[in-house]
This record gives structure tokens, sequence and C-alpha cells, in this order.
């Protein structure tokens, strides 16, 4: 009840903000720091719960971005139809993507995954339709009634995108279907012998995380009005999502809000103060320290700290 | 397409020198990966690592090969701390290794690259040397002496990475280390002391194969990402670990892009690697010569 009464108050602070008179800025960066919230929830599922590491998380982002884009240019779908289309799409490659824990585990689904991401921006670098290797500009539709402009509409979807992310990754969690994925995380072997039903569930966590990854993408050409495979497709998202998981702790769906929202204010900052490139190299360092240091994150230190709390 | 029986046979020729050329920039990862099980993402990223230090070496007038095989002690050096770091951060602590050792690799090969945008910026580099540039001229075909040298090179790096594994008693201990751990720590040998070699041998390797990545074309930071497909998928192919496997897949691959650049354009090139690895991961994920 606690949860969602938080849930609410957020999803109408968010609301309110976009509506007061606070700097546009802050609606451009807060965006991509939500965004990745999304994309680190949705990258827990399948890597913090299951323990499959996914590299592929801009295959699911781009699939979801590129259905968005068909569907405005061909058909001039509003927004939510763009969000359900890239939901629907990254959802069904999640799906694909889960056959192959069938056969694979550890570094080779991984690496799977990598080739994922470059099988897609091959498809999409030569699909002319879709802009091709240099892009597409987008022109975004007029603004719905209560907003300004359309990037604060877009902060409102996204918050509210994230709430919904990290219910369904709560709701997953404390439910028999997290239960069985941390089971067959701990041994494929053994759950499956106990009657976990390894296989459904595992689809099941990678169509989710599939699903999440690509409604976060929705919204991504509107928001930039412009679109092009290098970009979309970049592995800095995949840092970005795993080490927001990493970072903030895999255990339990509040370590990604952490990690993500800890990591992509301090990129947004160091964007800005020093220099885009920066941005991911600290991202890379804070993960190779709290990966040898601190390997249960912000949360597992917290928990160290406080050792009553949960 | 356009299709005929001259190019087919220039796609193949051309072909079999660019598999040489990726079998030695796959070696190292086919020991430490193959043999070893170090999920070493950054392999491709420590290569390019190579190929810059290759860079800076060559630009005070010494031969790109040479400084090639002159900068292997000191990657031998980065390897053994790497594993070590590897070892204690992880392979000794047992838990969970999984997805935290994916993750360290993961974040290394950023770092590198990130470090390597911010010394030299994401311009392209290249070396100098007499056998860059020109061509062999062949009746009607030209081969590019750049792919000459680094078919030779790649075709020394693998027999004697292939004899030295198969011969020497250090060799014998690396494979041994790959059959069977425990068995090899009765034998009273060290394990961890072993492995460390291997990885240290296996990034050794890494900077001649980033020398002749540099000599085969120009280089950019941000290069190793399409060379995760192309090492990943020679290693697996070639079944973990097996040396004369890793040349086949090599060669397989080499072929198979080369044909597609040919008769699809290079705009699809890049995807063939990383199809091809799907596929084997899909269908046979013991690769060809499997242990």
């Amino acid at each position: 009840m606690r949860f969602w009464i938080c849930a609410a108050v957020l999803a109408a602070a968010s609301f309110g903000l976009a509506l007061s008179p606070v700097n546009e800025y802050f609606f451009y960066a807060a965006y991509v720091v939500l965004t990745f919230v999304v994309l680190a929830t949705a990258w827990n599922i399948l890597g913090g719960y299951a323990g499959y590491v996914n590299f592929g998380t801009p295959a699911f982002f781009g699939i979801g971005a590129y259905a968005a884009t068909l569907l405005f240019k061909s058909l001039g779908a509003p927004l939510a139809v763009q969000i359900a289309a890239g939901a629907l799409m990254g959802g069904l490659l999640g799906f694909g993507v889960g056959m192959l824990t069938l056969r694979l585990r550890g570094i080779f689904f991984a690496i799977a995954t990598v080739a994922v991401v470059f099988i897609m921006e091959t498809l999409m670098i030569n699909w002319r339709y879709v802009g091709g290797a240099t892009g597409l500009q987008l022109l975004r539709p007029e603004v719905i009634a209560p907003f300004e402009n359309y990037i604060r509409m877009l902060f409102v979807v996204m918050a509210w995108m994230g709430i919904a992310g990290v219910a369904i990754a709560r709701y997953v969690q404390d439910s028999w279907i997290g239960r069985g994925l941390r089971a067959l995380r701990d041994s494929e072997e053994a759950a499956e012998a106990c009657g976990v039903p390894t296989l459904k569930l595992k689809l099941f966590a990678c169509t989710v995380m599939g699903g999440l990854m690509g409604a976060a993408g929705a919204p991504m050409p509107m928001y930039l009005s412009f679109i092009e495979p290098a970009s979309t497709f970049n592995l800095n998202y995949t840092i970005g999502a795993l080490g927001g998981a990493i970072i903030g702790g895999m255990s339990h769906w509040l370590g990604p809000i952490i990690g993500a929202l800890l990591l992509g204010s301090l990129q947004q900052i160091v964007t800005v103060t020093i220099s885009g490139e920066v941005n991911v190299l600290i991202v890379g360092v804070l993960l190779v320290l709290f990966v040898v240091l601190a390997p249960e994150g912000i949360l597992g230190l917290l928990k160290k700290i406080m050792p009553r709390s949960r | 397409m356009f299709f005929s029986f001259e190019l087919l046979l220039e796609a193949l020729m051309f072909g079999v020198l660019l598999g040489c050329f990726y079998t030695a920039v796959s070696i190292g990862l086919s020991v430490s990966f193959g043999l070893l099980d170090v999920p070493h993402v950054a392999h491709p990223a420590i290569m390019v690592l190579g190929s810059y230090a290759t860079y800076i070496v060559a630009s005070q007038g010494l031969d790109p090969i040479l400084s090639g095989v002159l900068l292997m002690p000191v990657f031998f050096v980065l390897g053994v701390l790497v594993y070590r770091f590897y070892y204690e951060s992880f392979e000794r602590r047992g838990t969970e290794a999984g997805v935290r050792g994916l993750a360290f690799f993961f974040g290394l090969a950023f770092i590198i690259e990130i470090g390597l945008i911010l010394v030299f910026g994401v311009d392209q580099r290249t070396v100098e040397a007499a056998y860059i540039g020109e061509s062999l001229e062949l009746g009607e075909y030209r081969i590019p002496y750049r792919m000459l040298v680094a078919f030779g090179v790649a075709l020394v790096l693998t027999f004697s990475l292939t004899l030295y594994l198969s011969k020497t008693f250090t060799g014998r201990a690396i494979k041994a280390v790959a059959q069977d751990e425990p068995a090899l720590r009765l034998m009273g040998a060290n394990p961890v002391r072993i492995k460390q070699w291997a990885f240290g041998i296996a990034t050794g390797v890494s900077a001649l194969a980033g020398a002749l990545l540099i000599i085969v074309g120009p280089v950019e930071p941000a290069i190793d990402r399409l060379y995760i497909g192309r090492t990943f998928c020679i290693v697996v192919l070639a079944g973990l670990g097996s040396m004369t496997g890793t040349l086949a897949a090599g060669l397989i691959l080499g072929i198979a892009e080369s044909m597609v650049l040919m008769f699809f354009g290079a705009s699809w090139a890049p995807a063939v690697a990383f199809g091809l690895l799907l596929l084997v991961l899909g269908v046979r994920p013991q690769g060809l010569f499997g242990r």
C-alpha cells in the first residue's frame, strides 16, 4: 500500500513539475536520467533476478525507437501508439532472445545479445525507409493541451513509464515468478528438478525486460526529433543499464532506481561540466570499482551501515 | 548483385588473407577464453590498446611489426596483472563470479576505449611502413602487401602458439588446466600460476595482433566493438581452445565476410561475424572442434 501511495505521489509530482516554470534544461536532462531508470530496472529483471547478463540493451531500446519511427512516418501515429508498438516489438525480440537461453548461459548468452545489437544495427543501416545510415529527421507533432512544449510532456511520459516499470519489477520480485527466477539463478538444474518451470520463467523475464526497454526507446526519436542507427544501437546504453543495476544493487527493485538516478545525474553533470566522453568513463570506473569492492552495490553498503533495516 | 567467376576467385583469395588476419586477432582470446574460461570481453579493447602502443613506438621510426614484437613483454606483464586482479576479485571468492566477472571485463573495455579517446581523440590513426599502401600485382589481381604481411605474421603466430601449447611443458600444463583443474592441483602444480602465465601470453600476443590491426587498416578507439563479434565468433566456432580450429574458423569468417563484402556491399559486412556467431551459438555451441 505504501508503495502505491508513493507511486501516485511521484506520478502527480512529475505532472505538476512539468507545468511549473522550472528551467527547460532540467526536463532535457531528467528525461535521459529517467530513461536509464527504466532501462536499469528492466535489465535487473533478467540480470539481477535470473542472473543472465544481457549486453543487448541497445537492441531492445533501438527496436522500440525504430518501431515508433516507422509508425510515425507511415501513419503519423500518436505517441501512445508508438510506445505500445515499441513495447510490443521489444517484447517480441525479448521472447526471441529468451529462446536462446534454452542453450546458452553466462558469457555465451551475453555475447549472443551483443550480436543481436549489431545485427539490428546493420538491418537499420540498410533500411532506407527509416533513414538508413544517415538517419531521419522527424517533425514533432503539436503538443497536447496542458503542456507548454513537447519535452515537458515526454518527461512526464518517461516518469510514468519509470513508475510503471518499477511496479512491474516489484511485482515480479515479490511474486512466485521472482522466487522461481532466483532459484534458477542459483542452480538451474536444481530449480528444474524441484518443478520450477525454468524455461517459461526465463521467457517471461526476457519478454518483460524487452518490452520495457522497447517502451523506453519509443519516445526517443520524438525527444531528439531525429533517429540514426549508430547512436541508437550504441553500447553506451548497455553500460548505462547494467551499471545502474549493478551499482545500485541487483537484489532488490530499489537498487536499479538508486543506481540509475545516481549514475544518470552524475553523467548529466559531467557532460555539461567536463565532456561527453568522460561520462561513459565514469560509469566504467564506478562499475569496475563496485563489482570488485562492493559486489552488493549501494543497497549492500546501506545494509552494512544499517543492519536492522531491510 | 553482380556475379562472375573472377570476382568469386578474388573474394576467395582476399577472404583467405583476411581469415588469417582474423585468426591472429582471435588467437589470444582462444587461450584466455577458450582454454582458461575467463569471460574476457575486453580482449578486443586490449588489442586496440596494442594498436595505439604500436602507433606510439612506430612513430619513433621503428617498423610496426617490430614495435608489436617489442611490446609483447609489456603486454605480457599487463596480462599477468589483469588476471591476478580478476582472480583475487572474482575467481577466488567463487560466489557468483558470472554476472560480476562479465561486468568487470565489460567495464574494463569501456575504460580502455574512453581512455584512448581522451588521449588520442576519435580520429583514425595509421602507421607507415614500406609495405603499407603498395600492392603485389599478379596478372589482373592486386594483393596489398599489408595483407600479405599480416597473413605471414598471423601464420607464424598461430603455428608457434600451437607448437608451444603441445610441445613444451608449460604449454601442456596450460592445456591441462583447461581440462581438469583439480587434477592438476593434485599433481602438485599451482593452477593459478599457470593460468596467470597463460593469460599473460594471451595478452602479449594481443600486442602483436594490435600491430597487425593498425597495419591492415586505420584504427580508431571504438573499433574494438566490431571485433567483439569477430573474435568471439572465431573462438566459439573453433570450439573452445582449439588452435587449429581457430585457424579454420578464422578462414571461414574471412571468406564469408569477403564474399558478403564483394557481392552485397560494405554496409552488410559487419553483420556477418555477428550473424555467424549467433548461428553457431544457436545450432552448435560446442563449435567445430569442440573439446
